[in-house]
């Protein structure tokens, strides 16, 4: 029986180190390669051994597909080619491939320098690693071999943000990845057509939430910076260098320059500039209202927004700073948080989802004294807020995409389990599919049962379709045709085709039946009753009388003779082949009863 | 419909359109029949011995005569110079189909006929001639001319609206992205090597193959390279766009064009370059970036003048995903993949939209000017050719290779500024098809008439013209070709259900029949064949009386066909083995006669025929079918 099976390595039941095993039609995809921001040992990469205990990963995987830069979703991935060992394929988009190593080399950077970490990948492993990706163009069909091939949609969540089609023959899944189904001041919504994939592997991030308009959390977010700043305040906002960040800066340049604001904008980590860069030149994967105006104005060009520099930090007045990382758990928004934390007047906006065991986490879930290291206790004063800017779908988002795409069943990954549960269920009820959420190491097999093309003889096709198009063919039709199968090549013929082929020569079956009536009149009339009768009786069929005296019914030919010692009895002969068997014996027995009493 | 492109060759009949009023072509003498005859002074104008309309410049449309356009579904455009015709296709025929074509070629494309449109329009001209289109005065004419063709469809130029309109109607596609049309054929668009954007396609359906090879490149310059490996395995191969200067090196005519340009520019003069506005110019300036400090041209000005010119600086830098490998990793740095963003930024290269406004402010001589239309009919560089045109010192050269100099010329004689002729046409030449067709091995080969022949000005040269075996089928405008594939599959899916049903039984080694009755349905003409439905239950309980023609059997239970032969030896053993007896086998001349004397049935065996006759005694008649069927095979 064949099969699809899902075995998530990471992000089952959980949020961080995406990473899911599919097998279809015999095909091994791993889909995602990512780290975990809530783990700093063993766990914050995917145990790569579940995949096989003592081949080669090359040998057991087909391919790997990175949905999109985020590390969470790619973070892995040198570690997992390069120090585990993987040579094969590794499928991105441009913009993917582009960013990808940027942001891996800026967390090698914090591990290794900051935090000291040994038995981390190098910089030469990134560079090697990234060697072995094939960037992908939207809506591309790859063929990652002659059975496999995989097709890349918009997802919107980032920039460079994909879905993907996984296709073996009539079987598919599809991967979302991270996705957003409404668009944004950068990017637009994700899509995909009815590809009725036989799974959906979707994310379920905010499997509960149904957000509001996107335009009142702008105006919210708006508010609370103007605020914060007119009585003097810092506004620290922790974001990832590419993708809120830049959503959140166009937005403030406009208000900015709406509103005539002098107070200082700054963006801190060097990548800001080379990010707004990368916008640029992949400006074919933003927004519609970005790509149309992009020649009289490039929306990343800033000007209200500089570089930060460290010590600004120190300065006297009201400045709004973007720093990174989004999740407040090490580096330069970590280091700003710690200075500004004990006034009152400050605010930090977390414009995104915090991972447990993040400060970013903490601090939104009320903690106001935080352990920091070497037994510093640091006391939270500053205004904490929390605004859903990440780019994932929402409830609704989730459930229109389903709707879309319309599967047969659904998987969630990259949510909580309780959140998912609920999610599951709504799914279930509204589309009547069935639709998991594994955890991580848990596997899914979904029995498929996938229909088998063959080759049809376009003679016996245009036959069969030219008859069901008659107007009262209201029953199905049923099609006749015989299926030749040779070395893997399978082609399903008319019957005299095959035979034909075969160089066989048809046997002929035939029958003829006598059938006696007490007539005394000439033959010719007594075929002429057998016409009248069968007329009127078989109203269905086409009955003949043919010109030579006999009648046909169908392709059943009833011939009158006379009987050659009774003139009182005709013998009726009627003859048919094998194929007509039914309507033959049938006419038989009819007649055997007699004809009805010829008018006078 | 493949391609949709328009034939500007025409407006070389028309006098150009100066953008600022042009003494010497207003004052050009009307052109007078040989006795005299001035009736057409007012449309016709003589300028160095050739004749030129006076008139709002006229294109050649594609043939719309000869077919329904409004039965045409789809349209696929190759690249951003063959889709020039589509408003005229598009906005006045009954079309309401489908154009296809990739993201850049219709940016590109449009900025092409915005230019196009803006060229033309900011001179309006009052006059519009038709007196000499007349066939009876066509003929009077003197060539060209005399010997114009469908002279009576050439039309005006489109509007702003109708390109707007025309390219609504595009849905934009992806290289490798397979398109279903309506469920009967899969179309694809392939990388060609030749432009931004620019495709091949595949149109092909389960069975059959067919290639449409249309303005592709093998050199290297800055689209990305050609897809050869996808268009194997092709029924038919359709080759069209090859190039039309097959003589010349595009490289050595590259080093040509900058030696001229230099040397022009060190004694003192001005450098014209009529080109389109997106395309080579792209490969110039780059080569102008390697070559002009070392030519030591750095305060030489470059000019780059088009109402689009900044649209398609810009646009050359976000299409990186189209780009030759080189320019894409620029991208990841990332940095701008071509280097004439450098060039502005340091202030080499200026943009205009034209010669009005800040141009005139910035004008500085000697320098170099990019500008259009490279008809020389209309655009800025109208106004360059005569203002520059009367000293030795200037130079035009000429890089796009769809107009004769020579006629682009015409108009301006005598002229006294150099004129080069350097002509940079990228895409395959002969010794190219070749390798590629060797390559890539299509059963047929279908191309216009002009590719099977050398070309008339060098008769000689055998070497210019495609070689392929077997030889390439020709075609020419308005000819109709049936391609010579016979389509004798399609694809149907046969459902798990189905398929488990079915009793495979191996006729010869290596080949298994299985005969199948299944309910066909079809839909979007995908196929499917489903189980037969179970035969309905007889409805228990009551007895209904039913009439006699709801007993009628029904006769789409189709029986299969037999094959085999019957021995007659065993068949009258097995005949005596059930009880038969008093049997009697006569010889006849093409086998046998089985008597069941007690029976009074006769059965006649042939080779390939049986025939079994007796009375109506049903029961016998089963008993004797199964027997015979016991020798035969069914399919």
């Amino acid at each position: 029986m064949p099969e699809i099976r899902v075995t998530p390595l990471g992000a089952g039941q959980d949020v961080g180190r995406s990473c899911i095993l599919v097998s279809i039609a015999g095909k091994n995809v791993m889909l995602d390669c990512g780290m975990h921001m809530g783990f700093n040992d063993d766990r914050r990469f995917p145990d790569f051994s579940y995949i096989t205990q003592n081949g080669r990963l090359t040998d057991f995987l087909d391919c790997v597909i990175i949905s999109h830069f985020h590390l969470d979703h790619c973070g892995a991935l040198p570690y997992f080619s390069e120090m585990v060992g993987y040579d094969g394929p590794i499928y991105m988009t441009h913009p993917t491939q582009a960013i990808c190593p940027i942001l891996l080399e800026d967390y090698r950077k914090i591990a290794v320098d900051k935090k000291g970490e040994a038995n981390f990948f190098t910089s030469q492993m990134i560079k090697d690693c990234m060697k072995k990706v094939v960037a992908v163009h939207l809506h591309q069909t790859v063929q990652v071999d002659d059975e496999l091939e995989i097709k890349a949609y918009y997802a919107g969540h980032v920039l460079g943000a994909a879905m993907f089609q996984i296709k073996v023959g009539s079987e598919s899944v599809v991967y979302t990845g991270d996705y957003n189904m409404t668009p944004d001041r950068h990017l637009g919504a994700a899509w995909i057509d009815k590809c009725r994939p036989n799974l959906l592997i979707t994310e379920s991030t905010y499997a509960t939430t149904i957000r509001d308009s996107k335009r009142c959390r702008e105006r919210d977010f708006l508010k609370k910076v103007h605020e914060t700043v007119e009585r003097g305040g810092k506004v620290l906002i922790p974001v990832f260098a590419l993708g809120r960040a830049q959503e959140l800066c166009i937005l403030l340049e406009t208000f900015w320059e709406r509103m005539n604001l002098k107070v200082p904008i700054y963006f801190s980590t060097g990548l800001t500039e080379k990010a707004n860069h990368y916008y640029k030149l992949f400006i074919t994967w933003t927004n519609q209202k970005i790509r149309k105006t992009f020649v009289q104005r490039n929306m990343f060009e800033f000007k209200h927004i500089k570089a930060f520099d460290r010590a600004f930090a120190d300065n006297p007045g009201p400045m709004v700073v973007f720093a990174t990382p989004g999740m407040l758990h090490a580096g330069q928004s970590l280091q700003i948080f710690r200075k500004w934390a004990g006034n009152e007047k400050n605010m930090v906006i977390m414009p995104g989802y915090c991972v447990q065991g993040t400060v970013g986490h903490k601090i939104l879930s009320g903690q106001r004294k935080l352990e920091m290291e070497g037994r510093q206790v640091l006391e939270v004063k500053m205004q904490v807020e929390y605004m859903s800017f990440s780019a994932h779908a929402d409830a609704k988002g989730i459930m229109q995409l389903v709707g879309q795409a319309e599967p047969e069943r659904v998987l969630l990954v990259h949510g909580e389990a309780k959140k998912m549960e609920f999610l599951r269920q709504k799914i279930e009820q509204e589309f009547r599919v069935s639709c998991y959420m594994p955890a991580n190491g848990e596997t899914v097999t979904l029995p498929t049962s996938p229909s088998i093309p063959v080759g049809i003889s376009l003679g016996l096709l245009k036959r069969e379709m030219a008859q069901g198009l008659l107007p009262e063919a209201k029953k199905p039709r049923l099609l006749h045709g015989t299926l030749v199968m040779k070395d893997s090549s399978f082609r399903l013929v008319s019957s005299e085709q095959a035979l034909k082929e075969l160089g066989l020569a048809e046997h002929q079956l035939r029958f003829t039946c006598r059938v006696h009536l007490q007539d005394t009149r000439k033959e010719q009339e007594t075929a002429l009753r057998v016409y009248s009768h069968l007329k009127s009786t078989l109203k269905d069929h086409c009955v003949q009388h043919l010109p030579d005296g006999s009648v046909t019914v169908e392709s059943i030919l009833i011939q009158a003779a006379a009987h050659s010692e009774d003139p009182g009895t005709k013998v009726l002969l009627v003859s048919w082949t094998y194929q007509d068997e039914e309507l033959g014996s049938f006419l038989t027995a009819l007649l055997k009863k007699g004809l009805p009493q010829a008018p006078s | 419909m493949l391609d949709c492109g328009l034939d500007m060759t025409s407006t070389l009949n028309f006098l150009p359109l100066p953008l600022v009023q042009s003494p010497r072509l207003s004052n050009l003498p009307g052109w007078s029949l040989k006795d005299g005859n001035a009736f057409l002074d007012k449309e016709l104008k003589e300028c160095s011995g050739h004749v030129f309309v006076d008139s709002v410049p006229e294109f050649c449309l594609p043939e719309t005569e000869l077919i329904d356009l409004s039965t045409v579904d789809v349209i696929l455009i190759s690249n951003y110079h063959c889709m020039m015709a589509l408003p005229y296709i598009t906005e006045h025929t009954g079309f309401t189909g489908t154009v296809y074509a990739t993201e850049p070629t219709v940016q590109i494309g449009r900025l092409l006929m915005e230019e196009l449109v803006n060229f033309i329009e900011r001179v309006p001209k009052a006059q519009s001639a038709s007196l000499w289109k007349n066939k009876d005065i066509q003929r009077l004419l003197p060539s060209p001319l005399k010997d114009a063709v469908e002279v009576s469809t050439w039309r005006r130029c489109y509007t702003m609206q109708e390109v707007n309109s025309a390219l609504s109607k595009i849905q934009l596609v992806g290289y490798s992205q397979k398109i279903e049309l309506f469920g009967a054929v899969q179309v694809t668009p392939l990388s060609s090597g030749y432009a931004l954007g620019s495709s091949n396609w595949i149109i092909q359906s389960h069975y059959e193959k067919v290639s449409y090879v249309s303005g592709s490149s093998l050199l290297t310059t800055h689209p990305q390279p050609m897809d050869q490996a996808s268009l194997k395995n092709s029924d038919v191969l359709v080759l069209t766009g090859l190039t039309q200067i097959p003589t010349a090196n595009p490289d050595g005519m590259v080093g040509e064009f900058c030696s001229n340009l230099a040397l022009t520019v060190r004694n003192g003069g001005n450098v014209l370059v009529p080109c389109y506005p997106s395309g080579v110019i792209y490969d110039l300036l780059e080569c102008l970036y390697q070559y002009i400090d070392s030519a030591g041209l750095s305060n030489i000005p470059f000019y780059f003048i088009s109402p689009v010119a900044n649209s398609s600086l810009e646009f050359s830098q976000i299409f990186a995903e189209w780009l030759c490998h080189n320019k894409q990793s620029k991208v990841y740095l990332p940095e701008p993949p071509f280097p004439h963003a450098e060039l502005i930024q340091t202030n080499k290269l200026k943009h205009y939209p034209s010669i009005h406004g800040d141009f005139s402010n910035d004008f500085r001589q000697p320098c170099v000017v990019f500008t259009g239309h490279p008809s020389l009919r209309f655009g800025d560089v109208v106004h360059f050719m005569e203002l520059w045109g009367k000293s030795s010192l200037n130079t035009v050269i000429f890089t796009e290779p769809d107009f004769s100099y020579l006629e682009a010329l015409a108009p301006y004689q005598p002229l006294a500024m150099k004129c080069i002729y350097c002509p940079i046409d990228t895409r395959l030449n002969f010794i190219q098809v070749s390798k590629l067709l060797k390559e890539v091995q299509p059963l047929h080969v279908v191309c216009p008439e002009q590719y099977t022949q050398p070309p008339p000005a060098q008769s000689h040269r055998m070497d210019l013209m495609i070689d392929c075996q077997p030889p390439a089928m020709s075609y020419r405008r308005a000819d109709v070709l049936a391609l010579p594939f016979k389509r004798r599959y399609e694809k149907i899916e046969i459902m798990p259900e189905l398929a488990d049903s079915l009793v495979p039984m191996e006729i010869k080694p290596g080949i298994s029949l299985a005969t199948v009755s299944a309910v066909l349905h079809t839909k979007d003409n995908k196929h499917v064949l489903q189980p037969p439905p179970r035969p309905a239950q007889p409805t228990s309980g009551k007895k209904r009386k039913q009439r006699v023609s709801e007993d009628v059997p029904d006769c789409q239970v189709l029986k299969p066909l037999l094959s085999g032969s019957i021995p007659v030896e065993q068949f009258v053993q097995t005949l005596e083995k059930h009880g038969f007896s008093d049997i009697k086998v006569e010889d006849t001349a093409k086998g046998h006669i089985v008597l069941l004397q007690e029976a009074e049935t006769l059965i006649q065996i042939e080779e390939d025929s049986t025939h079994i006759i007796c009375d109506n005694d049903e029961m016998l008649r089963v008993r004797l079918r199964d027997l015979v069927l016991k020798f035969l095979q069914k399919f």
